[in-house]
């Protein structure tokens, strides 16, 4: 049953033709290979950096630092950041948070998951945010929602549009409630950016699930992702829990979004900035149009 | 029962008595009339939502439904929505904009239903919508969680202009047994994840997610659930009252900022 439910994604996922050569069931020392999570094909981590860190074999889309995006996908020199020097707090006081922020600031060169600004793209100007998954999955917790609300409030005053490259586990759990209620937040800052008549594109990257779907990510006037990624509400073990049935493999992919008519199309990420751009271009405001006659 | 903890209100919340909103609707409201179906896929027996009177008054009810017994909980898939549960109240939510009457909410759910067909249909775009929507209705919404608000199931009939608790309810983004299943990898820790998580109505009245609580009778509302609509019935006619005689637009601006001032960050 479970089989015919998925039968059209299969065949569209199907399509790649996936070698079976490089499949291999082995523990792999991090940082030399990488391992395809989606079809288990291994190569050079160096290798795998020069295809932009897509899998050669089965086109899945994986993880990018927001610096590594930033640099791939905006003009060189244009980024202007917005507040770049704020960090969190704890505000339900759990046990080990402060130390772990401390620790990941560290070792990720960022103050949270998130990096926001303004910017271009092939000279068209947007507000751009952009998650990063080393961050605690890029969940979001007061800095991740106050930043994205930011950036909405900058928009809408500037009369710009905004992309932003989703990617998260959801809700921060560390900060309880308060994390839930960035969620409010955030999809108030995007009401009011929408009815200012003002574009929204969210690209979901890999993951983007729980809180993060939930609110922002699926609010966007057109939704973009990468090929492959997960994309999802509910944990997949959750729901193997609920069910208690194993899940298909294509289940919450970018395909599985689209088949069932949640985004609007998927983009691969040598495309990206060209089709961003092209949006942009189509959603300028009337009396920047060029109209040819 | 102030000096109660979290974990004490937990028990109390999952009395098998503990008055549901199917309990408390004819204690409230003169007359209560359901709607069905979201006009896109079905309808939801997890949320019930309807039209009543308070006082009079036209209003539009939303609830999330526990059942009192196994069938009815079954009936109502134990108040954890489908997408079309979410549907449903918004569309009733634009219907109440439409005829100028306020929105009440009760919020009773464990969560949002995590299952392949809720994920096909969307369960993530719906709450988004939900949050997207309620944030923008022109008309008041008042909310008010029952026993137990789950997460962003609950969150999705809580964007308001004023959130209560009854007195033991509880709001977290997470169940204590997930929060402590994910950040300790041990779900048998949730008797003291539940302490610290800060989900109690004097917590979230502290961090100003919450404006209001609402007492319940001694030992919790199952002992007397007569007083505790009363004691809900006062403060709905307050709220109505409050909000509902504001100018529209100020109503919305207070709404966007009773979010937009949550979060703890230093710059």
């Amino acid at each position: 049953m479970l089989e015919d439910l998925f039968k059209i994604v299969k065949t569209r996922l199907n399509d790649d033709d996936v070698k079976v050569d490089n499949k291999v069931d082995i523990e792999i020392p991090e940082g030399l290979l990488f391992k395809c999570p989606r079809c288990s094909y291994v190569l050079f981590v160096e290798e795998f950096d020069k295809y932009n860190r897509v899998c050669p074999e089965c086109n899945y889309h994986s993880r990018l630092t927001a610096k590594e995006r930033l640099d791939i996908t905006i003009d060189k020199g244009s980024f202007i950041e917005y507040d770049k020097n704020m960090t969190s707090k704890n505000p339900i006081d759990f046990p080990g948070y402060d130390k772990k922020i401390a620790s990941l600031m560290k070792d990720t060169g960022l103050n949270d998951a998130i990096i926001t600004g303004e910017c271009t793209i092939r000279g068209y100007r947007t507000v751009i945010a952009i998650m990063d998954s080393r961050f605690m999955m890029a969940s979001m917790g007061s800095v991740v929602g106050e930043k994205i609300t930011r950036a909405f409030e900058q928009a809408t005053e500037k009369g710009l549009p905004v992309v932003i490259f989703a990617a998260s586990g959801g809700a921060r759990m560390q900060e309880g409630i308060v994390s839930l209620m960035q969620m409010a937040k955030t999809s108030g800052a995007v009401a009011k950016h929408s009815e200012a008549g003002l574009l929204y594109i969210p690209v979901l990257t890999d993951p983007t699930t729980g809180g993060v779907t939930a609110s922002f990510a699926s609010l966007g006037d057109i939704i973009l992702a990468e090929p492959k990624v997960l994309i999802g509400f509910a944990g997949r073990r959750v729901i193997e829990g609920t069910i208690r049935e194993k899940l298909p493999d294509d289940f919450q992919t970018a395909e599985f979004m689209l088949e069932n008519g949640f985004i609007d199309s998927i983009i691969e990420r040598k495309k990206m900035r060209r089709a961003l751009a092209s949006l942009l271009k189509l959603h300028l405001a009337p009396n920047e149009r060029v109209v040819k006659r | 029962m102030n000096e109660l903890t979290a974990w004490e209100r937990l028990e109390i919340i999952r009395h098998k008595n503990r008055p549901t909103v199917r309990d408390y609707i004819p204690l409230i409201f003169d007359v209560f009339v359901e709607m069905h179906g979201d006009r896109y896929y079905g309808d939801d027996n997890a949320i019930m939502g309807g039209i009543a009177t308070l006082s009079g008054m036209p209003v539009t009810v939303l609830a999330q439904v526990k059942g009192r017994n196994f069938n009815e909980n079954r009936k109502a898939n134990f108040a954890m929505p489908h997408p079309e549960g979410y549907r449903k109240a918004l569309r009733l939510a634009k219907q109440a904009e439409k005829f100028k009457r306020p929105v009440i909410c009760f919020i009773d759910t464990p969560g949002a239903f995590c299952g392949i067909e809720a994920e096909e249909r969307g369960q993530g775009e719906a709450i988004a919508k939900n949050l997207f929507e309620f944030m923008q209705l022109r008309t008041p919404i008042i909310s008010a969680v029952l026993g137990e608000g789950g997460s962003g199931g609950a969150l999705a009939l809580g964007v308001c202009d004023e959130l209560a608790m009854l007195e033991n309810a509880l709001y977290s983004v997470i169940s204590p047994r997930g929060f402590a299943s994910i950040l300790w990898k041990d779900a048998s820790r949730e008797k003291e994840a539940s302490q610290i998580m800060r989900i109690t109505a004097e917590d979230l009245l502290k961090l100003e997610v919450a404006e209001k609580i609402i007492p319940e009778s001694v030992g919790g509302a199952h002992t007397n659930p007569q007083f505790v609509a009363e004691n809900i019935t006062e403060y709905l006619l307050d709220a109505t009252q409050r909000i509902g005689t504001k100018d529209i637009d100020l109503m919305l601006s207070n709404r966007y900022n009773k979010f937009r001032k949550i979060g703890e960050y230093q710059e």
